[in-house]
C-alpha cells in the first residue's frame, strides 16, 4: 500500500504558512487550537489507512466487483432508462456540480433557472399548478403529502387510505411520516393490480384526509378508472393524492383531468438510472396548497436592472427560517438529480419522451405475450394494460425460478410464492430473447 | 445607480457571464422553441387511458448543450471559488470520488438478492464499520438520504426507546443556536419543543439546561461544536443533567468536520447521532443535493435502527441484510442516496486516521486565522471550523451582495440571531492562506463600504439585485405562470 501523504491533499498549506498562521491566532500547534477538555478527548486512531488515490479507488473497484453482473428486469418503483451523454456531461459541469442551495441568487442563476424549467416541466406533465423543485424520493414525497393534507383539510380526519398493494417499503415511510401528527394509514382493496372503486367506497368515511392511488400501479397496471377515484375522494373532502413518474405522466391521463390535488412519485425514472434505490420525489400540487408545500420553490423575479431573473421564494415556509411551525424539516434535497431529470427530459423532447413512454406499453405487452407461451409460465396475471412491468404466474415455486435465473445471469423480482414481477424498458430490451430463453430454460 | 460608482478595483476579480437576449438573461428553454404532440390512434393506449397532448421544449442536441453550458457560467460553485458559506462545509472535492461513483458495479438494483450484492453490501457494511469508529458509535445505518432525514431517524429511534421503556416523553430540548432543521425535526415526529437560551459565553447554559429538563424530556439536540463555532466545553455535565433526567442526548453531526481525531461524540456521551457525509467527507453538494445522513447510535440503541440493516455473516462467508428487532421501520424508499455513500467511503478510505485529523486541524486553523484577518468584530471564541463575525452597523444580507462583486461567496447572514447582523463564515480546509487572505481583503474592502454602495450590490455578478419580497408576494414559479 502507497501512503502518499500523512495529512490531506485537499487541504493545502506548506510548514512555513501554517506556522505563520499559527503565529498570526496566537498558538503554539495545532492541538493548541482545539477548545477540547482532556476528558472528551481522543487520540484519533481509528484504524482506517490512508491510501493513495489510485489505490483507494482500486477498493472501491475491487469491493463493488464482487456484485454479480446480472441483466436486470426489475422495477417495482426504481426504473432504469437509458440515459443520454448529454445529461452525465452537462450535470457533470462543476458550476452546478461544486454549488450549493441557491442563497445568493445573483450568483445562482444557472441552477435557479434549471430547477424553474424542471418545476414548469412537471407542471406540463401533471396539469397542477405548481411543482416544488425535489423531495428525497417517491416514497417521502407520498409522507410529505400525506401531512401536506391534514394542514389544508378544512375539517379534521386522520385516516390514510393505501391501496392494499401498496409496496411494503414506500408504506413504512408514509408511516413513519404519519406517526408524529397522529395519522393512521390504513390498506383499500386492490383488484386485477388496481383500485378495487367500490371496495374504495366502503372504506371511505369523512374521516380520511388522503386517498392516494399509483398510476401505473406498482404491479404495473394502468388504472382504469381513476376519475372515480377522484371523486370518490372529493365526496369525502379528502385530498386525492396520485403516484406515478415523468414517463408515465407523458402518456397516461392527466393528473389533474381525474381530479388529482397532488402528484408525487419518482422524478429519477429519468436521468438517474439505477443507483440502489437512489431517488427524487416529484411534488406538485394546486395552487391552493401552495403556502403548505413542502420543499424549495424557484420563482421569477426581477433583479435592479428590471431584468427577469430566479430566486428561491416562499422561503417563510421553510425550517431554517420557520423552524418548528415549518411545513417540512426538509433541507438539503435532491436538486442535481432534479436538474438531470429535466435535462433528460429536453433532450428527449415531447416526441421522444411519448414515443418512450409508448414503448414502456408494447415492450411490457410483447414480453408478457411471449412469457405466456413458455409452458409453466403465465403471463399477464392481471387483466390490465400495462406499462414497463407485469406480474407472472409460475408453477414452479417463485423463488426458485428467480434464483435458477440468477444462474442464467438475470435478476427479477419475487413477488409471491408463484408470482415472479418482471420490468422491461429500453436499457434492457437488448437482453429480452436471452431472458426469455432463459425463463423457458428454468421455469 | 450607475455600474461604473461602485465597481471594486482589484485587478483579478471573478467575473460572471452573463447571457442576454432581448432584456432578458439567457431564455427559457420552452421560450426557444416548444412542440405539442398529440396522443392518437396509433398509441398503444385506449383514449381513455390517455391524455390528449403533451408540449414541452423541443430543441436540437447542440442547442440544449450551449443553453446548459450558459446556463452554468451563471452559476457558482466550490470550484469557481471560495465558498465560506458557514454550517454548510462547502469544501472542495476530490473528483476521484465522482469516478468511483460513477462504478458500473454500483448501478445495481435495490431488490436484487443479497447473494448477488455482495459488493455493495460489503461496502456499505464497511463504511457503517468506517463511521462507527469516527463517531465513536456501535452502530450505523446509512439509510436516511441527508441530515434532516437523519435527525428524523435519530428522534424516531429516541421516541421508540422511550416508548419500549413504557416512558411516555413528550419534548424535545433545542438550543436557540440550532440548526432550524433541529426544531422542525422534533415537531414533525409530534414532540414538544423546548428552546433553550445560550449563555452568555454562546454555549449551553447549565442553569438554563436543569431548568428546561425534566421527565417530560424525550432528548436534548445539540450541536458541537455550536453554530457559533464554539466547543461545548461543558459537554459532561451536559450529557449527566439529561442522562439523570431520563433522556437522550442526540448529536446534530453539521460540525463534525471540526472534531475528527480530536474527539468523537461517543466519547462525550451521546446516544445517537447523525452524519453529514456530504460535509464532513465527499459529495459536491449539487446545487443543495443530494446528501446523506447516516445515523449512529449506541449499542442500547441498535435494535431500534432502520430496516433493513447490514451486516457480516456470522460465519465470515459474507453480508446480509436483516431487520433489527424493535426497528422504527424505514425512512427512505430504498436504501437512501447510495452514490453519496459510495463518495464518502472512497473519501475516507484515502485520506484515513491522519488525512482526516489534518483536514479537521486544517480547517479549524483556516476559521480562526481568518477571524483573526477581518475588520468586522468578531465576538466569542476560540472557534473550532466556523465563527460567526457581526457586520454592526452595516446590513449583513447587503454585505454579503457587495462581497459578491469582491468574487467570492459571501458567508450564511442574519444567523445565528444571537449576534447582530451574523455573518456566519467557515473557510474549510480546502483554502490556502493566499486564498483566505484574498477573502479577508474582500471582508475588510466591504466592511469599509457605506450603505448606498451595498444597496447598490452586486454589480459584477450574472444578474444584479433580485427583489425577493416581490417574488414571495407574487409567486410565478413555472413558465406557464409567466403567460398570465
Amino acid at each position: 500500500m502507497t501512503r502518499e501523504t500523512r495529512g490531506s491533499p485537499y487541504a493545502p498549506g506548506d510548514a512555513a504558512d501554517t506556522e505563520a498562521m499559527l503565529d498570526a491566532v496566537g498558538a503554539d500547534d495545532m492541538e493548541a487550537l482545539f477548545d477540547i477538555p482532556e476528558p472528551v478527548r481522543s487520540d484519533g486512531e481509528f484504524g482506517i489507512d490512508a491510501r493513495s488515490e489510485r489505490d483507494a479507488a482500486r477498493l472501491v473497484e475491487r469491493t463493488l466487483g464482487r456484485n454479480d453482473d446480472l441483466t436486470e428486469f426489475m422495477g417495482r418503483g426504481h426504473y432504469d432508462h437509458y440515459v443520454p451523454a448529454l445529461v452525465d456531461d452537462l450535470a457533470s459541469r462543476q458550476e452546478f456540480l461544486t454549488s450549493y442551495t441557491q442563497y445568493q441568487p445573483e450568483v445562482a442563476q444557472g441552477f435557479l433557472q434549471a430547477l424553474f424549467e424542471y418545476q414548469s416541466m412537471l407542471v406540463e406533465l401533471t396539469g397542477l399548478d405548481v411543482a416544488n423543485c425535489s423531495m428525497y424520493d417517491a416514497a417521502t414525497a407520498l409522507g410529505e403529502a400525506a401531512t401536506l393534507s391534514q394542514r389544508v383539510r378544512p375539517v379534521s380526519g386522520d385516516r390514510i387510505l393505501v391501496p392494499d398493494h401498496l409496496r411494503e417499503g414506500k408504506r413504512e415511510v408514509l408511516e413513519a411520516y404519519a406517526d408524529g401528527p397522529g395519522l393512521s394509514v390504513e390498506a383499500y382493496p386492490t383488484d386485477e393490480g388496481t383500485v378495487d372503486t367500490e371496495g374504495l367506497a366502503d372504506a371511505l368515511d369523512d374521516d380520511a384526509a388522503m386517498v392516494y392511488a399509483e398510476n401505473p400501479t406498482i404491479c404495473g397496471a394502468i388504472e382504469p378508472e381513476l376519475d372515480a377515484v377522484g371523486e370518490l375522494a372529493d365526496e369525502h373532502d379528502a385530498l386525492f393524492v396520485l403516484g406515478s413518474d415523468p414517463v408515465a405522466l407523458a402518456l397516461l391521463e392527466r393528473p389533474a383531468d381525474v381530479g388529482a390535488d397532488v402528484v408525487v412519485g419518482e422524478a429519477s425514472a429519468l436521468g438517474a438510472g439505477t443507483a440502489y434505490g437512489m431517488g427524487a420525489g416529484l411534488f406538485a400540487t394546486r395552487e391552493a396548497f401552495l403556502r403548505q408545500v413542502p420543499g424549495r420553490l424557484v420563482g421569477v423575479g426581477e433583479d435592479a436592472t428590471d431584468r427577469r431573473a430566479f430566486t428561491l421564494t416562499l422561503q417563510t415556509r421553510e425550517q431554517h427560517i420557520r423552524k418548528e411551525r415549518a411545513t417540512s424539516n426538509i433541507c438539503t434535497n435532491q436538486a442535481l438529480l432534479a436538474l438531470r431529470t429535466a435535462i433528460h427530459a429536453a433532450t428527449l423532447g415531447p416526441d421522444g419522451l411519448v414515443t418512450l413512454a409508448e414503448d414502456c406499453v408494447t415492450l411490457a405487452r410483447d414480453l408478457a405475450a411471449r412469457l405466456d407461451e413458455v409452458p409453466g409460465v403465465r403471463a399477464p396475471v392481471n387483466d390490465r394494460h400495462h406499462f414497463r412491468e407485469f406480474q407472472a404466474h409460475t408453477d414452479q415455486p417463485a423463488a426458485a425460478v428467480a434464483s435458477d435465473l440468477e444462474s442464467e445471469g438475470f435478476a427479477v423480482h419475487v413477488v409471491g410464492e408463484h408470482r415472479v414481477q418482471v420490468c422491461v424498458t429500453d436499457a434492457n430490451e437488448p437482453a429480452v430473447d436471452r431472458f426469455v430463453d432463459a425463463v423457458a430454460e428454468v421455469a | 445607480m450607475s455600474e461604473e460608482d461602485h465597481a471594486p478595483e482589484a485587478g483579478t476579480l471573478y467575473d460572471q457571464a452573463r447571457w442576454t437576449d432581448d432584456g432578458e438573461y439567457e431564455p427559457l428553454l420552452a421560450e426557444k422553441g416548444t412542440s405539442e404532440v398529440e396522443i392518437g390512434d396509433d398509441s398503444p393506449l385506449p383514449d381513455e387511458l390517455t391524455r390528449d397532448s403533451l408540449e414541452l421544449p423541443d430543441l436540437a442536441e447542440p442547442e440544449l448543450a450551449r443553453h446548459y453550458t450558459r446556463l452554468s457560467g451563471m452559476n457558482y460553485g466550490v470550484d469557481s471559488g471560495p465558498f465560506p458559506l458557514g454550517s454548510c462545509t462547502m469544501k472542495y472535492n476530490p473528483k476521484f470520488t465522482e469516478r468511483a461513483a460513477a462504478d458500473p458495479n454500483a448501478a445495481v438494483h435495490p431488490d436484487r438478492s443479497a447473494e448477488s450484492v455482495q459488493g455493495t453490501l460489503e461496502l456499505r457494511a464497511t463504511l457503517q464499520d468506517y463511521l462507527g469508529r469516527i463517531g465513536g458509535m456501535d452502530a450505523v445505518t446509512l439509510q436516511p438520504p441527508a441530515g434532516a432525514a437523519g435527525e428524523f431517524t435519530g428522534i424516531r429511534i429516541a421516541a421508540a426507546y422511550h416508548e419500549e421503556n413504557g416512558e411516555d416523553r413528550t419534548e424535545v430540548v433545542i438550543p436557540d443556536s440550532a440548526h432550524g432543521t433541529n426544531f422542525a425535526t422534533a415537531a414533525m415526529a409530534g414532540f414538544d419543543v423546548v428552546e433553550l437560551p445560550s449563555g452568555e459565553d454562546g454555549r449551553v447554559d447549565i442553569d438554563a439546561l436543569e431548568a428546561a429538563v425534566g421527565d417530560d424530556t424525550a432528548a436534548l439536540m445539540l450541536t458541537n461544536p455550536n453554530t457559533l463555532g464554539l466547543f461545548e466545553r461543558d459537554i459532561e455535565e451536559v450529557a449527566d443533567i439529561v442522562h439523570d433526567a431520563g433522556g437522550l442526548l442526540y448529536y446534530d453531526g453539521a460540525n463534525l468536520n471540526a472534531l475528527l481525531g480530536r474527539a468523537r461524540p461517543g466519547d462525550m456521551g451521546f446516544d445517537v447521532m447523525h452524519y453529514n457525509v456530504h460535509k464532513t467527507f465527499a459529495t459536491p453538494h449539487g446545487g443543495g443535493g443530494p446528501g446523506a445522513g447516516p445515523v449512529g447510535v449506541t449499542g442500547e440503541l441498535a435494535e431500534f435502527l432502520p430496516t433493513p440493516h447490514v451486516r457480516e455473516q456470522a460465519d465470515g462467508s459474507g453480508y446480509e441484510r436483516y431487520e433489527p428487532e424493535q426497528s422504527i421501520g424505514k425512512v427512505h424508499g430504498f436504501a437512501g442516496n447510495w452514490l453519496v455513500l459510495v463518495r464518502a467511503f472512497a473519501y475516507i478510505a484515502r485520506l484515513g486516521d491522519e488525512g482526516l485529523a489534518d483536514a479537521s486541524a486544517r480547517a479549524v486553523l483556516n476559521a480562526n486565522y481568518l477571524a483573526s484577518q477581518i475588520d468586522y468584530e468578531v465576538p466569542y471564541g476560540p472557534f473550532h471550523h466556523e465563527f460567526v463575525a457581526s457586520a454592526g452597523e452595516q446590513d449583513a444580507a447587503d454585505a454579503a451582495k457587495r462581497m459578491l462583486d469582491y468574487g467570492v461567496h459571501p458567508p450564511t447572514t442574519k444567523w445565528p440571531e444571537i449576534v447582530d447582523e451574523a455573518l456566519m463564515t467557515e473557510p474549510t480546509e480546502a483554502e490556502t492562506r493566499e486564498s483566505l487572505d484574498d477573502l479577508a481583503a474582500a471582508f475588510d474592502a466591504v466592511a469599509g463600504e457605506d450603505d448606498a454602495t451595498l444597496e447598490a450590490a452586486p454589480e459584477r455578478t450574472a444578474a444584479r439585485r433580485i427583489d425577493q419580497v416581490r417574488a414571495a408576494r407574487e409567486p410565478r414559479l413555472s413558465w406557464q405562470a409567466l403567460d398570465d
